[in-house]
C-alpha cells in the first residue's frame, strides 16, 4: 500500500485545493499562482528534454508555446463563441468543456509541428548554431502573429473568457484549476515514462555520444525529431492553458524573455533532472510573485530608518535585477542546478517506496 | 555466399586519397587483422565500413547487399558493430543502460506503445533486459551492471566497450585498436577474450592493431596497407618475413 503514497498525495493536492478554489477559501490571486505554477512547470519541464537530456542548448520555447496558445484560442473562440472576428459560435457553447481537451491537443499538435522549424536543421547543426536557429525560430514565430492581423495582430487576442464563461454554465466549478492540474500531470508523467524508456534513453545517448549513439543503432535523426517535437508540443499546450488562464494574449507575452524564463528555470532546476525542473518551476513562480511583496516591504523599510532620500523608490523592475543575480551566483556556486542531473530519488532513496509509476 | 565483399574501395578527401583501391573479402567467421603504419588509412576503412563516410568509389557487399552510403544504424542493425580507438561509451549512465540502448535497432515497440505502456512495451523492455543480463553474465561484467563507465578501470572499459558492440548480434565486428593504452597482462587478458568471442559467438572479427603480439597470435589472414594502398596480405608468418613491410615499418635497408 505504501508504493501508492505519492499518487494518492498528489490527487489529494488537487482535488483539496479545487475544493477549496470552488467554496471560495482560496482568494483568485493564490489560485492565479497555482496555475501559473503548473504552466511553468510544463514549460521548464518540456524544455528540459532538449537542454537536459539532449543536451542541446535551444532557447526559442516560447516560440511554440505562441503557437499553441494562438491555435487553441482561435479555434475555441471560433467555434464556442460569437465573436465579431471569427463570426457566429459554429457549435453550441456548452459543448466547449468537452472540446476544450481536444482544441487543447490541437494546440499542442501544431505546436510539435512547428517544431519541425528546429528539429530539422538540428540533423546538421548543433550547439551555438542551433541554438542560433532556436532563437530565429522565436522571432519569426513572435512576428508571425505580431503581424497576422485576423488574430489582432500586436493588439493581441482576446475571448477566452467567454470559453471559460460557458463550461462554468454547465458546471460552476474552477474549470480552469482542474485543466491546469490534469494538464500538468499529464506532461510530468509522459515524460517520465518517455525518459525512463529504452526508446526516450535514446537521447541521453545523443547527448552523451552522438557518434557513438549513431554507431550503436540509436536512429539519431529521428530522436531528435522526436525530441523537438515533443518539446515543443508540450510547450503549445503550456501556451493554451496560459491564454486561457489570462483571458487575453499578445504575441509579445511570447518574445525572448519568456524563454529566457525557461531556460533560467531548467539551469536552477538542473539539467536532465525532472523533478528538478518541477522544483525550479515552483520556486521560481514563488520567487516572482513574492517579490511583488517584499520589494514594497523593503521599500518601507529603507525609508522607515531614513537611509535614502525621500523621492527615492524601489520599484518592481528590481525584480529583473534579482532573479538574474540570483541566476549569476547560482552558476558560480552550484553551476549543475539544484539538482544536477539526478531526481530527488536519487538524493532520498527511501522516498522510492512511496511511489510506483509505471 | 560471402559475409563481407570489398572491391575497389577509394575515398578521397579534397585532393588527399586516403584510401585507394581496397579490397578484401569475408568468407565466414574469419578473424582478419588490418595492420599499417600511422595514418595509412586504417580506420578510415573502416569508417566507410561502419557507414560514416560515403566512398567515392568501390562497391560493399554485406550478406550479399550493398551497405555503401547507408546511414551508420541502418548498418549496425544489419549485423557490422564496431568499437573505437578511443573508448566511446556513453560515460554517465550505467553500464546495463549502455548494453540497453544499443538494442535501439530491434525495440519492437513504437512511440503509442511507449506512452500506454501496453503487454508490447513490457514485454519488449523485458526481452531487452534479458539479452542485456544474459550478455553480461556471459562477459563476466554483472558486478558492474550499475556503475557508471567513468567510474572503472581502463581494461574493464575496453572490455565493455566490445560487450556493447556484441549486443546487436553482430556477424560481423570491427575492433578499432583494441589493445590501445593497455598494459602488458590487460593484453592478455584482451587477446583470451577476444579468441573466446570468436569461437563462443561464432562471428567474424576484424581488427586495426598495432601490438604485433596481439595480431600475430589471433589473425589468421592479415592486410598491410601503406598510404591507402595495400602492399601486402598473407597468414601471419608470411607477413611477418615479407620485405614491403619491413621497409613501411622500419624504412630502407640502405640508407
Amino acid at each position: 500500500m505504501k508504493k501508492f503514497s505519492v499518487p494518492v498525495l498528489l490527487t489529494i493536492f488537487a482535488v483539496g485545493t479545487v475544493l477549496a478554489a470552488h467554496f471560495e477559501l482560496l482568494d483568485l490571486y493564490i489560485q492565479t499562482v497555482i496555475m501559473f505554477i503548473g504552466v511553468n512547470i510544463i514549460l521548464s519541464s518540456s524544455f528540459n528534454i532538449i537542454n537536459g537530456y539532449m543536451g542541446e542548448f535551444a532557447c526559442g520555447h516560447a516560440g511554440f508555446m505562441a503557437v499553441g496558445a494562438y491555435v487553441t484560442s482561435v479555434l475555441n473562440i471560433m467555434f464556442f463563441t460569437n465573436s465579431k472576428t471569427f463570426g457566429d459560435s459554429i457549435l453550441s457553447p456548452e459543448l466547449a468543456l468537452w472540446f476544450f481537451p481536444v482544441t487543447m491537443l490541437l494546440g499542442g499538435i501544431a505546436a510539435a509541428i512547428t517544431g519541425l522549424l528546429v528539429a530539422l536543421p538540428s540533423f546538421k547543426t548543433r550547439d551555438d548554431y542551433l541554438a542560433i536557429i532556436t532563437l530565429a525560430a522565436n522571432f519569426i514565430l513572435v512576428s508571425m502573429f505580431i503581424n497576422m492581423d485576423s488574430v489582432g495582430g500586436a493588439r493581441g487576442l482576446m475571448g477566452m473568457k467567454q470559453i471559460i464563461f460557458s463550461m462554468e454554465d454547465v458546471a460552476f466549478i474552477p474549470w480552469m484549476l482542474i485543466w491546469t492540474f490534469v494538464f500538468t500531470y499529464a506532461t510530468v508523467f509522459v515524460i517520465r515514462r518517455f525518459v525512463t524508456s529504452t526508446y526516450g534513453k535514446g537521447i541521453i545517448a545523443i547527448h552523451q555520444d552522438e557518434i557513438a549513439a549513431e554507431i550503436m543503432s540509436v536512429n539519431t535523426n529521428k530522436m531528435k525529431l522526436v525530441a523537438f517535437m515533443l518539446s515543443s508540443g508540450l510547450a503549445g499546450i503550456a501556451g493554451g492553458l496560459f491564454a486561457h488562464i489570462l483571458g487575453y494574449i499578445n504575441p509579445n507575452s511570447f518574445n525572448i524573455l519568456k524563454s529566457t524564463e525557461c531556460l533560467v528555470m531548467v539551469y536552477l532546476g538542473g539539467m536532465g533532472s525532472l523533478s528538478g525542473s518541477v522544483i525550479a518551476a515552483i520556486i521560481f513562480t514563488l520567487l516572482i510573485e513574492g517579490l511583488r511583496f517584499i520589494i514594497p516591504a523593503m521599500d518601507t523599510l529603507i525609508h522607515f530608518v531614513p537611509l535614502v532620500p525621500e523621492t527615492f523608490h524601489l520599484s518592481q523592475v528590481l525584480k529583473w535585477v534579482i532573479i538574474p543575480l540570483i541566476l549569476v551566483i547560482l552558476m558560480q556556486f552550484r553551476p549543475e542546478g539544484i539538482m544536477g542531473n539526478r531526481e530527488l530519488s536519487d538524493f532520498f532513496p527511501k522516498l522510492k517506496k512511496y511511489y510506483e509509476f509505471k | 555466399m560471402s559475409l563481407l565483399k570489398i572491391k575497389g574501395l577509394t575515398q578521397q578527401f579534397g585532393g588527399l586519397t586516403a584510401v585507394s583501391d581496397f579490397a578484401t573479402e569475408f568468407q565466414g567467421n574469419e578473424l582478419m587483422g588490418l595492420i599499417g603504419p600511422n595514418g595509412a588509412g586504417k580506420t578510415t576503412v573502416f569508417n566507410i565500413v561502419s557507414g560514416f563516410y560515403k566512398p567515392t568509389e568501390g562497391k560493399i557487399l554485406f550478406a550479399e547487399k550493398p551497405i555503401d552510403g547507408l546511414k551508420p544504424h541502418k548498418v549496425t542493425a544489419m549485423g557490422i558493430a564496431r568499437t573505437f580507438q578511443n573508448i566511446r561509451l556513453w560515460h554517465d549512465m550505467s553500464l546495463l543502460d549502455n548494453i540497453l540502448i544499443s538494442q535501439h535497432y530491434n525495440l519492437g515497440y513504437n512511440l503509442f506503445d511507449l506512452f500506454v505502456r501496453n503487454k508490447r512495451y513490457v514485454e519488449n523492455e523485458k526481452r531487452m533486459r534479458n539479452i542485456a543480463m544474459q550478455l553480461l553474465e556471459q562477459l563476466d561484467l554483472v558486478q558492474f551492471m550499475d556503475e557508471k563507465p567513468k567510474n572503472l578501470p581502463y581494461g574493464v572499459q575496453r572490455k565493455i566497450e566490445i560487450a556493447r558492440a556484441l549486443s546487436v548480434k553482430p556477424s560481423l565486428l570491427l575492433l578499432d585498436e583494441p589493445a590501445a593504452g593497455l598494459n602488458s597482462s590487460d593484453v592478455q587478458e584482451l587477446i583470451k577474450l577476444i579468441a573466446w568471442i570468436h569461437k563462443e559467438f561464432k562471428i567474424a572479427i576484424w581488427m586495426i592493431e598495432h601490438q604485433m603480439a596481439v595480431v600475430m597470435s589471433l589473425c589468421s589472414w592479415i592486410q598491410v596497407i601503406d598510404f591507402g594502398k595495400t602492399i601486402a596480405e598473407g597468414t601471419p608468418e608470411q607477413i611477418q618475413n615479407n620485405p614491403a613491410v619491413i621497409k613501411a615499418y622500419l624504412g630502407d635497408e640502405n640508407i
